[in-house]
């Protein structure tokens, strides 16, 4: 992984001391509420509903076991003791206090981390593939790209007080995509043109949010070195036109929108035109640069399949079937991609406590060369692990509740921490991923519902990714009492697709029995082997809206 | 009044603030500042002054509708009405940038230590700080960084040009 020389370490410790003494002015009086707010979450701060939450950057979801350790340990000394695994492949502190938020930052510093760019309207974390780099497909490995942004965007002094919020993700698998690429104001496709050259197809003005909106394609192909200044000339024009006057209009995609992709392309070259062959052209260097810190690690040369994994699975049948749902096959012969899963029944989504992070750097070091990631469906990879150590890993990681086979399924909700943390939140969403994870505990019965992705948001914001859910969640405010709003047909994959609203929303006790009658009506509808997303699409939202409101009423 | 920082320490300001009044223009010796729609309205008048010129642009006012006289004008001033309007980055980096603009660019509006940095960065060297705000402190934030990965007006070179050496 990507590692500071001392300029990095240099440019996150000079904002340490920028952080602290702006924290310090503003206890001081000597910077107002209006003036702090946007220099705060700049720093991942928000004020929530009983704390402040500090989102702490995970760039591209990469994670040393020794930067995990040291969230352990920040989580413990400074909050409750636990974190949380956002959708951005971040971590986020639920109850650190104001006055301690410098501190903390240096002591993230220490390890290369910050909370840089988290929050506020400016380029946030780019992010990935959590399987970037291991699995077999990629045109190349997307993380010296990742990086390449990162450095662009952080403290790009043009670009910290856009519109609104703005958000990258990179893909450079053709076959998948499990970075929502499709939903990002820009998304970032590695690519190969008919002569053989890796370059970039570039998509914007996708998001979420109040007007969910699937990107369009501005550029087929552009050369890899000309990335930086056309990324520069994208976020000038969007800096300049994008509107100011309604933060629910302010995303690039509503400009996007009202010029048309092709006038927004247009503008686009016009300004890349001045860039273009300058000093933003990055050298074939400084791309060998980059990609000379995600080399593979010190891989054994080992038979394709290990007879010790198929001894172990013919042996135990539970271990067995995690390795079919958790488990994803690995471009190293030998070699396994495991997921961890964070949504265990009754834990937040997400949520991982002090001990536990301890103790799966533990199972980095020891399983996985050290290296995990983050994944933006808020579970944790262990990307490197060798197929006769599945076992041993299995075991450890049942001891840890983090065994939960479910991976692709029902019960691996995503799910954003709503309005038991967050101020923002309609409504709750963690007791509504609970309802529904009890009623199916049941692990033959999510299988048997095949693929399925359930994303809950508290609000409008989107946190939870709803509206690409295949099924979707929405808390809303209706008169002072939280109702949830079903969307159904969602899609953030390369068939990327916003969900259809089913109706009128429903009360939080009624939640799990309408999903219920949802995967009912799926599964009297379905034809052999058919998804619920493909099913959906073949016969449409009117069905599923019979069933469950004639049943609601 | 708000207090002037230029080129790194404090400074008077010389400007006077002029526009036109029922389609009049009367300019007072000395250094006059006016805002885009006088300057466009009086051009001629304008760029004859004798003493510095200047002119000021609104957040929403581009590089663009000046591009033609920049050449003439000794002082660019760009509001920022709330300093997380953005706009003025962009504005100032392509004056400075793009088109050749040399003299004085001055942020005004919501300026204080913590917008300085990144100012400077995209090519203002005066920043008119607000009156409630210690200019003294204020000065201190253009040393916010010491050192910064993209290129802008203040540094043509990326880091990633400048590691490679």
């Amino acid at each position: 992984m990507y590692r500071y020389d001392a300029y990095d370490q240099k440019i996150v410790d000079d904002r340490v001391s920028q952080f602290r003494d702006q924290t310090r002015r503003y206890l001081a009086g000597e910077l107002s509420e209006d003036e702090f707010r946007p220099l705060r979450l700049q720093n991942g701060l928000y004020v929530q509903r009983y704390a402040p939450m500090l989102r702490i950057a995970v760039p591209y979801g990469m994670l040393s076991s020794d930067q995990l350790r040291k969230i352990a340990d920040i989580s413990r000394h400074y909050d409750r003791g636990y974190a949380h695994v956002s959708t951005r492949q971040n971590f986020q502190l639920n109850w650190p206090a104001l006055v301690d938020v410098p501190e903390i930052l240096a002591e993230l510093a220490q390890v290369e981390m910050h909370a840089i760019q988290t929050s506020g309207n400016c380029i946030r974390n780019t992010t990935t593939d959590q399987f970037a780099g291991v699995v077999a497909g990629e045109i190349e490995d997307p993380r010296p790209t990742c990086e390449l942004i990162r450095q662009w965007s952080t403290f790009h002094p043009e670009f910290a007080f856009l519109p609104r919020k703005f958000k990258i993700a990179v893909n450079a698998l053709p076959e998948v995509d499990r970075a929502a690429t499709q939903v990002h104001d820009i998304g970032v496709y590695i690519v190969r043109n008919g002569a053989g050259e890796v370059g970039y197809k570039i998509m914007v003005g996708g998001g979420l949010g109040r007007t969910p909106i699937i990107g369009s394609i501005i550029r087929e192909f552009l050369p890899r070195q000309d990335l930086i200044a056309y990324l520069d000339a994208v976020l000038r024009v969007y800096n300049l036109h994008g509107r100011r006057d309604n933060k629910y209009k302010a995303r690039i995609k509503i400009l996007v929108k009202a010029l048309t992709p092709e006038v927004f392309a247009e503008q686009v070259e016009a300004e890349f035109k001045h860039l273009q062959n300058g000093p933003l052209t990055v050298p074939a260097s400084e791309f060998a640069r980059l990609a000379s810190f995600f080399t593979a690690p010190a891989y054994e040369t080992l038979p394709a399949v290990s007879a010790e994994l198929t001894e172990a699975r013919a042996k135990d049948a539970v271990f067995d079937n995690w390795v079919h749902r958790n488990v994803s096959a690995h471009k190293v012969p030998g070699y396994a991609i495991v997921t961890l899963s964070l949504k265990q029944v009754g834990i937040a989504p997400g949520d991982i406590t002090a001990e536990q992070m301890e103790a799966v750097a533990d199972l980095a070091d020891r399983f996985s060369f050290g290296e995990l990631r983050t994944t933006h469906e808020q579970n944790i990879v262990l990307a490197d692990v060798k197929q006769s150590e599945l076992a041993a890993l299995y075991g450890e990681l049942k001891a840890l509740g983090f065994d939960t086979a479910n991976i692709g399924f029902l019960t691996n909700i995503i799910c954003c921490p709503g309005g038991d943390y967050c101020s923002l939140a309609n409504a709750k969403s963690i007791p509504i991923a609970e309802a529904i994870q009890r009623r199916y505990q049941d692990l033959e019965e999510v299988y048997d519902l095949g693929p399925l992705d359930l994303n809950i948001s508290g609000c409008m914001n989107a946190c939870g990714h709803h509206h690409v859910g295949h099924i979707g969640i929405l808390g809303v405010d209706k008169k002072g009492a939280e109702f949830y709003q079903v969307s159904l047909g969602g899609s953030s994959g390369h068939d990327a697709s916003i969900g259809d609203i089913l109706g009128p929303s429903f009360e939080a006790e009624d939640m799990a029995e309408v999903i219920e009658e949802i995967l009912n009506t799926y599964l009297d509808l379905r034809l052999p082997g058919e998804s619920f997303l493909s099913t959906y699409r073949r016969v449409g939202i009117a069905v599923f809206k019979e069933r469950v409101y004639a049943n609601a009423n | 009044m708000p207090t002037l920082i230029k080129n790194g320490a404090i400074a008077a300001d010389t400007y006077t603030r002029v526009d036109a009044v029922d389609g009049v223009l009367s300019l007072p010796a000395g250094d006059v500042l006016v805002s885009l729609d006088t300057l466009l309205a009086h051009r001629d008048q304008v760029l004859a002054h004798s003493g510095g010129k200047g002119v000021q642009l609104k957040s929403e006012q581009f590089a663009e509708q000046v591009a033609d006289v920049v050449k003439e004008l000794d002082l660019i001033a760009i509001e920022f009405p709330a300093f997380a309007d953005g706009r003025g980055y962009s504005t100032a980096y392509l004056l400075r940038t793009r088109f050749g603009f040399t003299g004085e660019l001055r942020a005004v509006g919501d300026i204080f230590k913590d917008t300085l940095f990144y100012q400077a960065r995209v090519g203002f060297n005066a920043f008119a700080i607000r009156d409630d705000k210690d200019a003294a402190v204020a000065l201190k934030g253009l040393a916010d960084f010491s050192e910064v990965y993209h290129a802008s007006a203040d540094q043509p070179q990326p880091l990633f040009l400048r590691r490679a050496i």
